[in-house]
């Protein structure tokens, strides 16, 4: 029961995560098809800057919850996964900078230097979460004692660069839409139009990427046994529909949450398939990480929860209140002031 | 090379680096929410440009610290999965509590405290650099427990082939990990003075913004002075604790080579590991170590040769960072005795001025060399007594972890410059002058 809670929560960090950063992976992919002047940078970094620190956390506690309660995946997964994840790492260090740097110093080489940074650290990982998460739902070729079979090049398997396609393009129409709620003027129109366009796209490979699921996962038996939890990939779709619509309407806030449920879906749709696995071996089932043979003691488990259930109410209401307080829109005014980026 | 020893290596660049960045956003962060009090207690617009001008530099430390503690994060999973497998259940608890905790918390309102400004009133702009303080700290303390746990564990059992946890209060409350925090934190308060006392010497020798920078070294001075006091007192504490706990890093950090009652201290030495003994040893005061580690001078010490080789840590390295840091330690409190007596002339003392201007790496150094003697001292144990970091590392090919170690090299390396221009230059440039508020 208590592996089941955490497990749960395991996917509720991981989804807020998703959901978060996923806006400002967004934006930094989008900014050198998006923006048309310095001007226009300095607005898209601007609408993100508050943010994208507090939303990365999201990433840190996913990771050390995953540590927490379920170590020997912890273990597995990053060791497994070494270079794709040092490859996300490295994207996200010269991302971080690029923020903090790039106005301090006039130079139009110096802000392309780190406007490439923003981009490649914005892009990357949006891609490499996608095949990693892919391949953990298809399974890594794990033997008997936990030990990764593989290279980085087993994961780019068709399956695999569709998942990280379908992470690429979540977050690029979210990120899109983020840029709708917080600019105006004749960047905003672009944003928008372009999160109508690249619906569309979206829309054909989140089917496809479902569709594929049911070939190279095992994530549907779970629920032809439990038809009830078809209700995920169904809100999934809803959300991806009213996004549309919303676009369409030109009510930018909700199609953002919209959005944000897509994503939300997708991430569990993910993780309801899994269970009770955590890392299904592709080489024989019986050496599955499962929430079972990999999880802490239930000691270790119990205070965990309730550092968990006492802490994370706490930052969801001071993150929300952060999300008020800068929820203007950034304007060129505001690039005059000294702490603008 | 073997993979064990590239992520050895790995793990020393990484967290060597993020260490060149944490003090000062343990410290700085406070002398800036200091600042920002007085501005608002007093109304006086100097104290708000100086927790603007601090402030800055701050944040262009504070972005180098974050990123490179993500990597950490997760380098125990990436290098060392069988000690994240054998540990998690309590070292991993730890770190996802500091993430819980602290990393939101200091995350969230540091651009709450940046982008703040027009936003709040004075009032709540000055909380929220104190929430930042706090979190950074209260970080530093779950990370320093759970060192601390891997350098004295407490509160396991050995159940189903790893540690589990047995008694969560036992392990939160290991004096070991509290003295570790007292410690850094204590070191990376000195180091913050030190910062913001150079830069601000910078600009008096300029004879520019002299009383902004007068006012700034004042504060600054006082608090690490009150610090520097502070850790030689707990330094010594700090010993004893390892002394009991860690009888062969004791012995290394003395180069200790003969067990024997009344102890000697030499105030000279020169360790030869290969032939068990010291090469050159100069004005031994017996008793000493003995007095120091077991506050009984007539105490035996256990010497290194009575530790089987293969549990002797690399003595050299432990020895002599742990003699140049207590030697920085002294001279930290000289210096700020004498600042003491100076600061109502500072203007006039260009030689002391001067000196402390060249003095801002000292303390970086210091608290480097302090990890180096705690961790290297720890060898061959990842865990004191449990586990050989040996059988701690991953089952990656060596390839794989020399081309990341490699990457780190160049990518640190290139961000380190950067990040250390950038902190000059606006080092430099000094405050804005005082603004025409149009609010
Ligand atoms: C004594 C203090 C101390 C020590 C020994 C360490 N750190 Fe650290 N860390 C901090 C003190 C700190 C801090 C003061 O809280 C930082 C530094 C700069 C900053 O922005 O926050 C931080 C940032 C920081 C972050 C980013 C947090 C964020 O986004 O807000 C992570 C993930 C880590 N650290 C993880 C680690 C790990 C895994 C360590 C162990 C090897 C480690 N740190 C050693
Ligand atoms: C930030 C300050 C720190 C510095 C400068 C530092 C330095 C080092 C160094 C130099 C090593 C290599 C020692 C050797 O192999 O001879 C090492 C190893 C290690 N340290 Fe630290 N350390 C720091 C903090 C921490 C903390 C807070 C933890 C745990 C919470 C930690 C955990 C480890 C681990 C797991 C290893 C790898 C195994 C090993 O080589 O011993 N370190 N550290
Ligand atoms: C002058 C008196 C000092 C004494 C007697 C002293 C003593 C010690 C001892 C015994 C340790 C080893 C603890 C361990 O193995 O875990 C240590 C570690 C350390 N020292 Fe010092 N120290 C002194 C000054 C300083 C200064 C001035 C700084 C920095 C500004 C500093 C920074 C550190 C750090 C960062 C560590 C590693 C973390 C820890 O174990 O607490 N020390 N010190």
């Amino acid at each position: 029961m208590l592996e089941t809670i955490w497990f749960i929560l395991w996917g509720v960090l991981w989804a807020g995560y998703f959901m978060l950063d996923g806006f400002d992976l967004g934006v930094g992919t989008l900014m050198p098809f998006l923006a048309r002047s310095d001007l226009e940078r300095r607005l898209m970094y601007n609408a993100t800057g508050p943010f994208w620190d507090g939303n990365e956390v999201w990433l840190i506690t996913a990771g050390g919850a995953t540590f927490a309660a379920f170590p020997r995946t912890y273990a597995v997964m990053f060791s497994g996964l070494y270079t794709a994840l040092l490859l996300i790492l490295f994207a996200l260090i010269v991302r971080g900078v690029a923020f903090e740097f790039r106005g301090k110093e006039e130079s139009p080489t110096w802000r392309r230097v780190w406007d490439t940074c923003f981009f490649v650290g914005s892009f990357l990982p949006a891609l490499l979460l996608g095949v990693a998460f892919a391949n953990i739902f298809k399974g890594l070729p794990l033997d008997a004692k936990g030990i990764y079979r593989g290279t980085v090049f087993t994961l780019l398997n068709p399956y695999g660069i569709l998942g990280g396609l379908l992470f690429v393009l979540l977050f690029l129409v979210h990120g899109a839409l983020w840029l709708a709620v917080k600019t105006g003027g004749e960047l905003q129109e672009r944003a928008g139009s372009l999160a109508g366009g690249l619906w569309y796209l979206l829309l054909v490979v989140a089917v496809a990427f479902l569709v594929a699921s049911r070939f190279a996962t095992g994530l549907y038996s779970n629920y032809y046994e439990t038809p009830l939890f078809f209700v995920i990939p169904l809100l999934a779709v809803v959300g991806l529909v009213l996004t549309k619509l919303f676009v369409v309407q030109k009510s930018w806030w909700r199609a953002w949450f919209a959005s944000s449920l897509t994503i939300v879906s997708c991430t569990f749709f993910g993780v309801v398939g899994l269970y009770p696995n955590m890392i299904p071996s592709s080489i024989d089932p019986g050496y599955s990480l499962t929430i079972f043979n990999s999880s802490s003691s239930p000691l270790t488990l119990k205070i965990m929860l309730a550092v968990a259930l006492v802490f994370v109410p706490i930052v969801v209401v001071y993150q929300v209140w952060t999300y008020r307080l800068f929820r203007d829109r950034v304007t060129e005014k505001d690039l005059g002031y000294e702490e603008a980026y | 090379m073997d993979a064990v020893l590239l992520s050895r290596l790995q793990f020393a660049v990484a967290t060597f680096f993020h260490f060149l960045f944490v003090p000062l956003t343990l410290g700085l962060s406070i002398l800036t929410a200091i600042y920002e009090t007085i501005y608002v207690r007093t109304g006086d617009e100097e104290y708000k440009r100086m927790a603007k001008f601090w402030g800055r530099l701050f944040l262009i430390n504070f972005a180098l610290g974050i990123v490179t503690g993500i990597t950490l994060e997760f380098q125990f999973g990436t290098n060392w999965s069988r000690y994240s497998e054998y540990v998690g259940d309590i070292f991993g608890s730890l770190l996802a509590t500091e993430a819980t905790v602290a990393f939101f918390l200091e995350s969230t309102f540091i651009a709450v405290w940046h982008f703040g400004w027009r936003r709040l009133s004075p009032r709540a702009h000055c909380v929220t650099i104190w929430l930042v303080a706090i979190a950074s700290n209260v970080s530093a303390l779950w990370i320093l427990l759970a060192n601390g746990w891997m350098q004295h564990p407490v509160g396991y059992v050995i159940k189903n082939g790893r540690a589990e946890l047995a008694s969560f209060a036992a392990v939160v409350t290991n004096p070991f990990g509290w003295l570790e925090f007292l410690h850094t934190v204590s070191g990376a308060y000195i180091l913050s003075g030190f910062f913001v006392m150079g830069v601000s010497a910078y600009h008096l020798l300029r004879r520019r913004n002299i009383s902004f920078f007068t006012r700034s070294f004042r504060v600054a001075l006082a608090f690490a002075l009150v610090f520097s006091l502070l850790e030689v007192v707990e330094g010594h504490i700090h010993g004893a604790e390892v002394a009991r706990t860690q009888p062969a890093k004791l012995a290394a950090m003395e180069s200790l080579w003969d067990t024997q009652a009344r102890a000697p201290m030499a105030l000279f030495l020169i360790p030869s590991p290969g032939r068990e003994r010291n090469l050159v040893e100069v004005g031994r005061i017996p008793g000493l170590l003995s007095l120091l580690a077991y506050s009984d001078s007539g105490a035996v010490v256990k010497g290194l040769k009575d530790f089987p080789r293969d549990e002797r840590p690399p003595v050299t390295i432990t020895f002599l960072a742990f003699r140049l840091m207590v030697g920085l330690g002294i001279l930290f409190v000289l210096l700020l005795v004498a600042g003491w007596f100076l600061r109502n002339r500072l203007v006039e003392s260009s030689r002391y001025l001067r000196i402390m201007l060249w003095a801002i790496p000292l303390p970086y150094l210091a608290l480097e060399l302090g990890w180096t003697v705690a961790e290297v001292g720890r060898q061959p144990w990842i865990v004191y007594g449990l586990m050989k970091t040996s059988d701690a590392v991953s089952p990656i090919s060596p390839g794989q972890v020399g081309v990341s170690l490699v990457a780190f090299i160049l990518l640190y390396g290139f961000l380190g410059l950067v990040d250390f221009y950038l902190l000059a230059k606006y080092a430099r440039k000094g405050p804005e002058p005082a603004p025409v508020e149009t609010n």
